[in-house]
Parts: C-alpha cells; structure tokens; sequence
C-alpha cells in the first residue's frame, strides 16, 4: 500500500469512526458535524472532477449545489402539501428519487452551462461560470412560488426505506455512503481512458488534440459529470439543515467548494474530504469565538497557497503519481 | 504515380504586414520524404502549423488523402492520420512517457469515452505504446514523466506518439534539434525506414540529415517556396545557394 491510499484509508476511517463516538458519548452534534463534513466532501469531490482532474476552475458550481438543493426541497414540499408538479407529476419524500432529479436537475444545468462556457478558458471561464451562477442566485430570490430570498423548509426530512432519517447516525451513515460511492466514482474515472484524456487536456490541451481528442466534447462530459455530483450533496444538504435557501446558490458557496479542494489538494481523491475536516472543524472551532474566523481560513488558505501546494493530502503523501 | 498524400495548393498567411505563407503550394507523395528547409523566420513551422489545424491559413487549400481538411480542427485532421511533432515539444508533463504514447493509442482506436476500466492494467493500451517507445529507443525511459526527460527524449517520444496515433504522414518540425550527434545519426537512420511506413514532410537544419534522407527538398525563404527539387537539383540551384546555402553547398 502506498503512502497516498494509507492517507486515504485514515482520512475515510476517521470519518466514519467520529460520528460513533460521538454517539456513544451521548454527543448528537457532532454526528451531525460529520454528516456536514460528508457532504461538503461530495460537494466538492464533484467539483474535483473539473477542478481537479480537467483543470476547469469552475465559480459557479454552487448553481448544481443549489439546483439539486431546491430539487429536494420542491419535491418535498409539493409532496407535504400533496400538490402535483409540473405535468401533474407528484411530489416525493423520498430521497432515492430526489437524488434522481437533483442529477438530472444539475446535468442538464450543466450541459447548458458548459456548452457555453468551456468555449473560453482561464479567467473568462472563471467569469462565466460566475455569471451563470449568479444568474440562478437572482432567480431563486425573485421566485416566491418557493419562498423566494426567505427560502424553503423542509417539516419533515425526506425518507430512505428501512430506516428513520430523522435520527442523527442514519443520516450520517446515508451521507457517508454517498460519499464513498462519490469517491469511488471519482477514483475510476480518474484511472480509465476518459480520465486520462480528462487529465491530459489540463497538463497539454494542444497535446491532446494532436493525438486526435477533441478537448471540448471531454470537458463537457466532465463538467457534466461534475454537477451531477455537486448536485446529489446539494439535496443532501437541504435535508441535512431541512432547509433551502437562495445562500446555497450564492458565488460564496462556489468559492468554499474550491477552497475546500484547495486545501486538501488539488485532483487529489480524498482531498476533499481532508478539506473538508479542515474547514468543518475551524468553522466549529473558532466560528464560535469570532465572527472573523473566515479571516484566519483565509490566512490558513494563503500558507497552503505559498508553502504546500498539494494541500493536506500533499503534505501527508507527498506528490501525485500518474503511473 | 498516385495522387499525393498530402497537397497544398496556393496556401496564404499573412500577420499583419508580415507575409508569413506566400502563395506555398507543395506535396508530400507516398513513400517519400519530403525535407521543407529554409532560414530562420522563413515560415517553416507556421506552415507546419496550417496543414496539422492549429492555425488557420487566410486562403488556399490543404488536401489530406484526398480530401480537403480546411473545415476540420486539429483533432479531427489527427484523427485521419496527420502525426505531428512540434518545434517546441508539446506532451503531458506530469504523465510517463508511456502513457503519453498510450493516450494516442486509445485515440486511434477512438475510446475516449469509457469511464471505469482501469488503463494501466489495459493491455490493449499498454502493448501498442511499449511497441512504440521501443521503435524510437525509448523503451527504458518508459516510466519517467515527460517533464524529466531530455530534450532529445522529448522529440523521440513525441515521434513514439505519432507512431502510436498510426499516421498516415509525417510532419515534423526539426525532430533533429537538441539531440547530440549520435541522436541525430540514430533518428537518421530510423527516418530513413519510416518513410516505407508513411511519408515524412521535414523541417529540418541538420544539413547532413537533411542530404542523407531526402527524396525531394523544398526551400522557403520569405514565405515563398524558392525551390523543389531532388538533392543534386537543390544543391546545384544557384537562387538556392544565394539565398540559402551560401557558400557552403
Ligand atoms: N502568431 C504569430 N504572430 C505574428 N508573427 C508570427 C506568429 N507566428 C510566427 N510569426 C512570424 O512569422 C515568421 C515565420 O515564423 P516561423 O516560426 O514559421 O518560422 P520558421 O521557418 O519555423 O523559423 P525557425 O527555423 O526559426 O523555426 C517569423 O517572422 C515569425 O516571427
Ligand atoms: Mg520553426
């Protein structure tokens, strides 16, 4: 076993071991600080496949992690009220088909979105996904169909077969299932044939188009591939905080799921999950003792910037390998 | 004989004021090497550049096996079979050398597209590239990143990559430079057998290699194609060795 898939293993066992101390302990909140730490990992794990092994910096991925937010919440408030959707279709309180529409929700958002978007790259593409983003932030505030800059609540969390949701260690262990899946998904594909061409356009576009591999159409898949992700921890999180509001889809959360893959490192697999811990953990830590604590991240985040530039998963495993 | 390869007909490029393809037409036949040499600023590598879609000519036509690829991009001219090697080496840095050539094999067999099957257990990727990086000599420098390897690696591999993408013509760009006299004279010879395999367009300052190898050289100087000729004809050119050769023809 390498270095890197011990780091892994550590990182994952850690987060999954916490929440059952906790709840030994008799200590409910922090369970719920796990689940918080799991999704966000989703969240930005998915991010990682542009981000991380397309080189796309994407502003703007809080639009899936917003879109698959309110699919979760529409859903479960059209449900509650036991009024149809669109077409007549009903609403659900379960969260198995809410993760379906929160991924169809945020790939055909992103497919529009990309196929503009990765037209232009660097600072253009940073902007307009920003711009896009932003774009659907506006909308939900002015949409009062669904609570508009108030948001949405969700009475009752959604619903998984055979178990009840409402208690703290179901939901964490439904989250971290989700999470492993997601980093087993992003572990896979960073290995085959379309990661490499994913990962190649990043080091050397003009390399990968001179063997015969049109950029754009991997990019698109990719950035697809990616909200789809982002998207199922968005509904994750509406029912982690039963609430939806416009603030998931603001360019703040966009810059928190980078900086989360920042500080645990860039394409790295669990180093979203490291960023993750990292960023839960100051929040809790010092969130408590000043309103400035996003001071002191931004502090933490220049050091990794400036003297480790593989993040958490840099500094614990040293380099990336590529075979 | 049959019809060229690759044929460019009145190729126009200009930056600015700057004339940087005047009026270039010039073919590249199955079987030949076709060496394109000229000063430095001539026009050599822009020209390179419009036939492989990186750049695009102002007017005239470009025809690869027949067919004219002047509304195709890069990739997709690849994908016919244009292997092109670039003045500056262009590869995946952080990548091995054999995973740089195993993406052109996974190009060719145009599987981009799969998501879960692990490639370095893909035999399929893995034999072809390892073929390859053996043909150049690059066999035991196959697990290096590309980023570490010597200059004259760096061509070597990118050639190993257009053998793997298997091209059906040959453009390349001073594959002779950086590399040491024993580089030069094994590239020689290895260019001299891959010409059976697929024509070779050039561009090249190595004189010696230049002479040694070529069925027919053109001389742009200016943007313009001064001269085409067999090896005796160009030598003997006297607007070629005024503009070109100097005294040392
Ligand atoms: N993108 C560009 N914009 C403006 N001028 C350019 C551009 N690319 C090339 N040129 C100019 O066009 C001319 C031809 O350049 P090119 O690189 O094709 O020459 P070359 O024959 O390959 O020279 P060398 O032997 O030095 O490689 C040069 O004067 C160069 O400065
Ligand atoms: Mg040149």
């Amino acid at each position: 076993m390498n270095r890197e898939t011990l780091v892994n293993a550590l990182l994952i066992l850690g987060l999954l071991a916490a929440p059952f101390a906790a709840d030994a302990m008799g200590e409910p909140f922090y369970v719920t600080l796990a689940t918080r730490i799991a999704i966000l990992a989703l969240a930005a794990t998915g991010l990682n496949i542009a981000l991380g092994l397309g080189g796309l910096v994407s502003f703007g991925h809080a639009a899936f992690f917003g879109i698959g937010g309110y699919a979760a919440g529409i859903l479960a408030t059209h449900a509650f009220n036991a009024e149809p959707l669109l077409f007549g279709l009903p609403g659900t309180n379960q969260m198995v088909s809410i993760w379906l529409a929160a991924v169809a929700a945020a790939g055909m958002a992103a497919l529009l979105i990309g196929l503009i978007s990765l037209r232009t790259s660097g600072v253009y593409f940073i902007m307009i996904t920003l711009a896009f983003a932003q774009m659907i932030y506006y909308f939900a505030i002015s949409w009062p169909a669904y609570g508009g800059e108030d948001g949405l609540s969700i009475y009752v969390r959604n619903a998984f077969p055979g178990t009840n949701t409402m208690r703290p260690m179901s939901f964490f262990l439904i989250a971290a299932g989700l999470l492993l899946a997601g980093l087993a998904f992003f572990a896979l594909l960073r290995n085959s044939r379309f990661g490499a061409a994913l990962q190649a356009g990043r080091q050397n576009e003009i390399r990968l188009a001179a063997v015969g591999i049109a950029p754009f159409r991997i990019r698109l898949v990719a950035f697809v591939l990616s909200a789809m992700m982002t998207g199922v921890a968005g509904a994750l999180f509406a029912d982690l905080n039963r609430f939806v509001s416009p603030s998931m889809l603001s360019w703040h959360m966009s810059g928190e799921l980078i900086v989360l893959i920042i500080l645990g490192g860039v394409g790295r697999l669990a180093g979203p999950l490291a960023g993750a811990i990292v960023y839960v953990l100051f929040e809790f830590a010092l969130g408590g003792v000043t309103e400035h604590w996003q001071l002191f991240l931004g502090l933490v985040l220049l050091c990794v910037v400036l003297f480790a530039r593989g993040g958490v998963v840099g500094l614990l495993a040293g380099r990336a390998r590529h075979g | 004989m049959a019809e060229p390869v690759l044929e460019i007909r009145n190729l126009e490029k200009s930056f600015g004021a700057l004339k940087a393809t005047d009026d270039v037409s010039l073919d590249l036949r199955s079987g030949e090497i076709h060496a394109l040499i000229g000063p430095n600023g001539a026009g050599k590598s822009t020209l390179v550049q419009q036939i492989a879609g990186s750049l695009k000519p102002d007017s005239g036509t470009i025809l690869f096996q027949g067919r004219d690829v002047s509304g195709l991009d890069m990739a997709a001219r690849a994908r016919l079979g244009m292997g092109r090697t670039f003045q500056i080496s262009s590869l995946a840095g952080e990548f091995s050398a054999l995973r740089n050539v195993m993406l052109a094999v996974q190009a060719s067999a145009g599987s981009s597209f799969r998501f879960f099957r692990p490639v370095m257990r893909d035999a399929s990727l893995i034999e072809p590239a390892r073929e390859a990086l053996s043909r150049v000599g690059l066999s035991d420098r196959a697990s290096v990143p590309a980023a570490e390897l010597s200059h004259g690696e760096r061509r070597q591999l990118e050639i190993a990559i257009a053998l793997a993408q298997g091209a059906r013509a040959f453009l390349l760009d001073e594959p002779m430079a950086g590399m040491g006299p024993e580089g030069s004279q094994a590239l020689t010879r290895f260019l001299d057998t891959l010409r059976a395999q697929a024509p070779v367009l050039l561009i090249e300052h190595d004189m010696d290699a230049v002479f040694a190898l070529a069925d027919r050289i053109s001389v742009l100087v200016y943007g313009r194609i001064v001269a085409t000729g067999t090896v005796e004809e160009i030598r003997n050119d006297p607007a070629v060795r005024e503009a070109y050769l100097g005294e040392g023809a």
